[in-house]
C-alpha cells in the first residue's frame, strides 16, 4: 500500500507492507537512524517521536497508521548548527552515558516544553511524570530531569531559548 | 524483531463505513484504535487478523453533557480522560484512574473503547465505567444497542460487542449526591494493577441510595461486587458499613497467584483497597474530602 505522511517537515510517499511498524519506516525506509529501537514492547520509549506534536512509541504505531500526520524525530530538533535547548541542557547537566534513552527523551522532553510554554514553570514532578514510561538504564535519572529543567529554565528567561 | 503478520489495511472514513467494512471483511477482521492492545498482541502473534479496519479518522473524540448523562466517544483517548475539567468535577474517578492507566506515553494513543473492548481482567476503565453504572452503545448493521456495564462482560477478553459491531460511545449518568474514587496498587510506574477497585456512591438525605463496586485484576474479568453493593445500599455511611462490604468483596473476587503475587495478598489488596475507595467516595458524595 502507499502512504504520504509528513517527516520533519517534508512529504514522504512510500510504498511499504501495512504490516510496517512507525519506527521500522524511519529508521530503515527514510535512513533516519536517529530514533532506537529498543524493548518491543511498547515499554523503554526509546522509539518516541512526535506526532502531530506528542510524545508516542513508534513500535507501537503502524507506518500506515500515520498516513496523513505530521511526525518529528530527534533529527529535526537541532535549528541549523544551533542545539535545541534540551539538546544544550542534556550536554549542560550531563544528562546521558551511553545515549540510547536520548533521542525519546529529548522528543518528550520538546512536547512538554512546547505544551506548558509560556504558562506556570514546570515542577520536577512533572518532568518525572512526563517521562515515567521510559526507561534508562545509565543515569538513574536525576542528570535527565536536571537537563530538562535547564531547558525550561533557559525558555522562560526573558531572552528566550529559541 | 517482532513483527506482526501480514494483514491487509483499511481506513474507515465514518462509524457506518467501519461497520459495513466489518460485515463485508467478515469475522478476520479487526477493528484497530489506539493499537495499544491490538498490535502488541499481533507482535506476539497472539493476534492475526487478516484485515484491520483504522478507526482513528471517525469523529469519535468526544466528553459531552448530554442532559443527564456525560457521554464519552470511544476514540477519546486516555489522555483526554486524564485531563477533561467537566469530567473532573463531575467524576472525579475518572482522572484518579486515569493518572495510574499505563505511562503519559501510552496515554496519548490508547482509547476508552479500545480499553473496554480489550477487556483485559487488569483493565481500569472496566472497572470505573462499571463502578459509575455506565451504559455502552454498540452500533451494527441493524442499528444500535445499549447494554449495560452489568452485563458487558462475558468472559476473560469477552465482550458483548458481536463479530460485526464496534461500540461507539460510553454514557454515564449524572446523578445527585454522587462520589467516586479509585484505588490501585502497581509493582512500578506505569505497570498493570496488582488490584485495584472503583467505588461509587450517591447519598440521598444521609443515606446510600445506591452504590457500585467493581474490581480489577482479581478474577477472570473485572469484578462487579454486586454482593457489596447491595450491603451498601439504604445504610448510612460509616466505617463498619465499608469495612463489611470491602470484606465481601474481598470474598466475592478470585485473584490467581501470578509474578505480580500469591492469592493472600492480592485479597487483602482487594479489602484494603476497597474500603479506601468507599471511604473516599462517601468524602465526596458528603462533601467532607479533605
Ligand atoms: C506499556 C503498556 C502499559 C499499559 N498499562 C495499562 C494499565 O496499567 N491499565 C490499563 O487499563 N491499560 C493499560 N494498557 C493498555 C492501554 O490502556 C490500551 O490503550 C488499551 O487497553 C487499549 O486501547 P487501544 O485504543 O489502544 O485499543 P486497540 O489496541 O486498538 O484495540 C484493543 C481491542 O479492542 C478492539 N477495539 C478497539 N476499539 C474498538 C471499538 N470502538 N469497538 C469495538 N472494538 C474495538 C480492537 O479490535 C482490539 O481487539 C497498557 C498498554 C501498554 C502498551
Ligand atoms: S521500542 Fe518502543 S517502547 Fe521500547
Ligand atoms: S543514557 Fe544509557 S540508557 Fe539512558
Amino acid at each position: 500500500m502507499q502512504v504520504t505522511l509528513t517527516v520533519n517537515g517534508d512529504e514522504v510517499t512510500s510504498e511499504i507492507e501495512p504490516r510496517l511498524l512507525l519506527v521500522h519506516f524511519l529508521r530503515d525506509t527514510l535512513g533516519l537512524t536517529g530514533t532506537h529501537w529498543g524493548c518491543d514492547t511498547s515499554n523503554c520509549g526509546a522509539c518516541v517521536v512526535l506526532m502531530d506534536g506528542e510524545p508516542v512509541k513508534s513500535c507501537t504505531v503502524l507506518a500506515a497508521m500515520a498516513g496523513g500526520h505530521e511526525v518529528r524525530t530527534i533529527e529535526s530538533v537541532e535549528r541549523g548548527d544551533v542545539l535545541d535547548p534540551v539538546q544544550q541542557g542534556f550536554m549542560e547537566e550531563h544528562g546521558l552515558q551511553c545515549g540510547f534513552c536520548t533521542p525519546g527523551m529529548i522528543m518528550t522532553a520538546r512536547a512538554l516544553l512546547d505544551r506548558r510554554a509560556g504558562g506556570e514553570p514546570l515542577t520536577d514532578a512533572e518532568i518525572r511524570e512526563a517521562i515515567s514510561g521510559q526507561i534508562c538504564r545509565c543515569t538513574g535519572y536525576t542528570n535527565i530531569v536536571k537537563a530538562i529543567r535547564w531547558a525550561a529554565d533557559q525558555e522562560a528567561a526573558p531572552t528566550g531559548g529559541r | 524483531m517482532q513483527v506482526p503478520a501480514p494483514f491487509e489495511y483499511e481506513r474507515a472514513t465514518s462509524v457506518d463505513d467501519a461497520v459495513a467494512l466489518l460485515e463485508r471483511l467478515g469475522p478476520e477482521a479487526r477493528i484497530i484504535a489506539g493499537g495499544h492492545s491490538l498490535l502488541p498482541m499481533m507482535k506476539l502473534r497472539l493476534a492475526a487478523p487478516e484485515h484491520l479496519i483504522d478507526i482513528n479518522d471517525l469523529d469519535l473524540a468526544y466528553i459531552r453533557q448530554n442532559g443527564a448523562e456525560i457521554r464519552i466517544g470511544a476514540m477519546t483517548r486516555h489522555r483526554e480522560l486524564l485531563e477533561s475539567e467537566p469530567l473532573a468535577g463531575l467524576l472525579p474517578i475518572f482522572a484518579e484512574a486515569e493518572r495510574m492507566v499505563a505511562d503519559p506515553v501510552v496515554r496519548n494513543r490508547g482509547t476508552v473503547g479500545g480499553s473496554l473492548c480489550q477487556a483485559d481482567p487488569a483493565e481500569d476503565l472496566s472497572a470505573v465505567c462499571s463502578a459509575v453504572k455506565a451504559r455502552v452503545v454498540i452500533r451494527g448493521a441493524g442499528g444500535e444497542r445499549v447494554v449495560a456495564m452489568a452485563d458487558f462482560h462475558r468472559g476473560p477478553y469477552e465482550t458483548a460487542v458481536g463479530d460485526a459491531e464496534m461500540l461507539v460511545e460510553v454514557r454515564i449518568p449524572v446523578r445527585a449526591g454522587a462520589g467516586s474514587a479509585y484505588e490501585k496498587v502497581e509493582r512500578r510506574a506505569g505497570d498493570w494493577a496488582i488490584a485495584a477497585s472503583a467505588a461509587a456512591l450517591w447519598v440521598d438525605g444521609g443515606t446510600i441510595a445506591d452504590a457500585g463496586v467493581a474490581l480489577s485484576a482479581v478474577g477472570p474479568t473485572t469484578v462487579h461486587a454486586t454482593r457489596a453493593e447491595e450491603a451498601l445500599r439504604g445504610q448510612a455511611p460509616s466505617e463498619e458499613l465499608f469495612a463489611r462490604a470491602a470484606g465481601i468483596a474481598a470474598e466475592d473476587c478470585s485473584p490467581t497467584a501470578d509474578q505480580r503475587g500469591p492469592v493472600d495478598y492480592k485479597r487483602h489488596l482487594a479489602r484494603e483497597l476497597t474500603h479506601r475507595a468507599l471511604r473516599r467516595a462517601a468524602a465526596r458524595a458528603l462533601h467532607q474530602e479533605v
